[in-house]
């Protein structure tokens, strides 16, 4: 059963675009990761799926229930970390917890104390004296209290030492060997690389490509260096060349095709020195944007 | 699920309810400790109002009065109960959802799983409660004020209980108004600029309402519904606008649902 499902979902704010004609499926249990630059439409998306705001037209299912009549069924067994946290200024930090916890049919206490001590969380603080990472951290056991079935994460990370992103990034790997499916929204290309088994990438309020990261990898082009003696940049006139740059006597391209054909290339001239490596997420992320 | 949201607003507004009530008993009785005098040299009073522009002392609801009697000196000073109530009630009808949104906690509560229209009725109670304790409160210290001040006058009891009621709908009309129009427009900065003006704007139409000769303009402002000179001479409510404002209050309520239910909750951008 996919969690979400998402088909030619449009919104668009008066005149401004959202998002157009955007479609999806997140399986159970994965961890989805959701990527594009500021303004691609990755909030927009989320909040759509969370109900907060109500699309222009198509359809989105979580739990395999309409989003638009369903929400507060399906808010039950969700979580929600914000990309910017804001609460009541002035609760505390627990009685703040509580009132999250009220929500639920559950007895969270024993949970609060678990992840607070986790994420290094002062109770006893109120909301206002916090520092933004510390709101953050609020915000992190505000959206797992309740054990949810799936866990929306919109930049999570901001404002958290990379201490910090490491103990959540271990917390959210382990509510997913629980079970628990992540839908993990990002333009930091590492995390996502780390975390996800499956990405989709926004851009410009369209989805560009849905897939697996290591097929990503795989089947998309080669970053190739070659150092050689009297190499100039015209020697690799190839099909399936692009981003041919020379520095330093150092030739560097993205080759996509047969690669057998770059090999024979190279066998015609003295190398000093070459690598032939899968590009990383950004790189393949800066290719879909240019 | 409401009364889990009816209890955290309610909490919020304490502080407030707490102010509203001690400054609309101050002005309780402030102005009831004048009646003594007022009530003494009544004849020179009245001599010297007539001297006054008879449009300037309907604008202060003043003129028609006997400010003798008891009931009389109240519609002297009512007005001024009038103004501090609906601007509390403003306050709450436009920062009932737009303070959330403008704080940004909306994302927090929305995002629990309960449904808007559970939302906006534990906001409403809450605020209802709110604005009911400071009703009591005025009830309660006007009593207190005549039965110090009134010096044996007599008053007709049933008639000072419809004035004292009239604020309850009085205070629901701008608490509903205030919310049907903070979910029209797209954003509230500062509650306070829409409240004073709606509880001052309101009031001038009723004022003036002769600058806008034929059209009868004031027929829509509550301090025309509950015109206190009105209630006092006839003992009872002009039926008919009661009955319409109570309308207006029940038709912004049934809007403000539909708006919200609707509502696209709008990220920081």
């Amino acid at each position: 059963m996919s969690v979400i499902e998402v088909t030619n979902l449009t919104k668009y704010y008066g005149k401004s675009r959202g998002i157009v004609d955007v479609s999806f499926k997140v399986e159970e249990g994965e961890i989805f990761g959701f990527i594009g630059p500021n303004g691609a439409g990755k909030s927009t998306t989320i909040r759509l799926l969370l109900s907060l705001i109500h699309p222009t037209s198509g359809c989105a299912k979580v739990f395999d229930k309409d989003v638009v009549t369903r929400g507060p069924e399906i808010r039950r067994d969700i979580g929600y970390l914000p990309s910017e946290v804001f609460y009541y200024e002035g609760m505390k930090v627990l009685d703040l917890l509580k009132y999250s916890a009220s929500f639920y049919d559950c007895d969270c206490m024993q949970r609060i104390s678990e992840l607070s001590e986790i994420m290094e969380l002062e109770l006893n603080r109120r909301i206002s004296d916090l520092s933004y990472g510390n709101k953050k951290k609020v915000g992190i056991v505000q959206g797992l209290l309740h054990s949810p079935k799936l866990l929306f994460l919109d930049e999570p990370t901001s404002g958290l030492d990379p201490l910090m992103q490491r103990k959540f990034f271990d917390l959210i790997r382990k509510e997913n060997a629980r079970g628990v499916t992540v839908f993990f929204s990002s333009h930091i290309l590492g995390e996502v690389q780390r975390m996800c088994s499956r990405v989709g990438i926004i851009r410009e309020g369209s989805i560009v490509e849905i897939s697996n990261i290591h097929s990503l990898q795989q089947n998309n082009y080669k970053k190739v260096s070659v150092t050689a003696d009297g190499l100039n940049s015209d020697f690799f006139e190839l099909p399936g060349v692009t981003n041919l740059q020379t520095e330093n006597g150092t030739v560097h391209f993205f080759f996509k095709g047969n690669i057998n054909d770059v090999l024979q290339k190279l066998s015609s001239v003295q190398v000093t020195d070459a690598s032939i490596e899968e590009p990383t997420l950004e790189e393949i992320f800066m290719h879909y944007y240019e | 699920m409401s009364t889990i949201i009816y209890r955290h607003e309610f909490r919020t507004h304490i502080k407030s309810v707490v102010i509203w009530s001690l400054s609309v008993t101050a002005l309780v009785f402030v102005f009831f400790s004048f009646f003594p005098v007022f009530a003494e040299q009544a004849a020179l009073m009245n001599q010297m109002l007539a001297k006054f522009p008879k449009e300037l002392l309907l604008a202060f609801g003043m003129g028609s009065m006997d400010y003798s009697k008891v009931l009389g000196f109240m519609t002297f000073y009512f007005l001024f109960i009038q103004l501090c109530l609906a601007i509390q009630a403003g306050n709450y009808g436009f920062g009932l959802v737009s303070i959330e949104e403008n704080e940004l906690t909306a994302d927090f509560l929305l995002t629990k799983p309960v449904s808007r229209p559970q939302i906006l009725t534990g906001k409403l109670l809450a605020a209802v409660s709110s604005l009911l304790i400071t009703d009591l409160v005025f009830w309660i210290s006007s009593f207190i004020a005549i039965s110090i001040f009134r010096d044996g006058r007599a008053y007709d009891l049933s008639t000072l209980l419809l004035l004292l009621c009239s604020v309850l709908i009085f205070q629901l009309f701008f608490l509903s108004v205030g919310l049907v129009i903070s979910l029209l427009v797209k954003r509230i900065r500062s509650v306070i600029p829409y409240s004073l003006g709606l509880a001052f704007g309101a009031y001038a139409i009723n004022a003036f309402s002769g600058v806008f000769g034929d059209v009868k303009l004031e027929l829509i402002t509550p301090y025309k519904h509950f015109d206190p000179a009105y209630i006092v001479s006839h003992a009872s409510y002009d039926t008919p606008l009661v009955l319409f404002d109570i309308a207006i209050i029940l038709v912004s309520l049934a809007a403000s649902y539909w708006l919200y239910i609707r509502r696209d909750i709008q990220a920081i951008s």
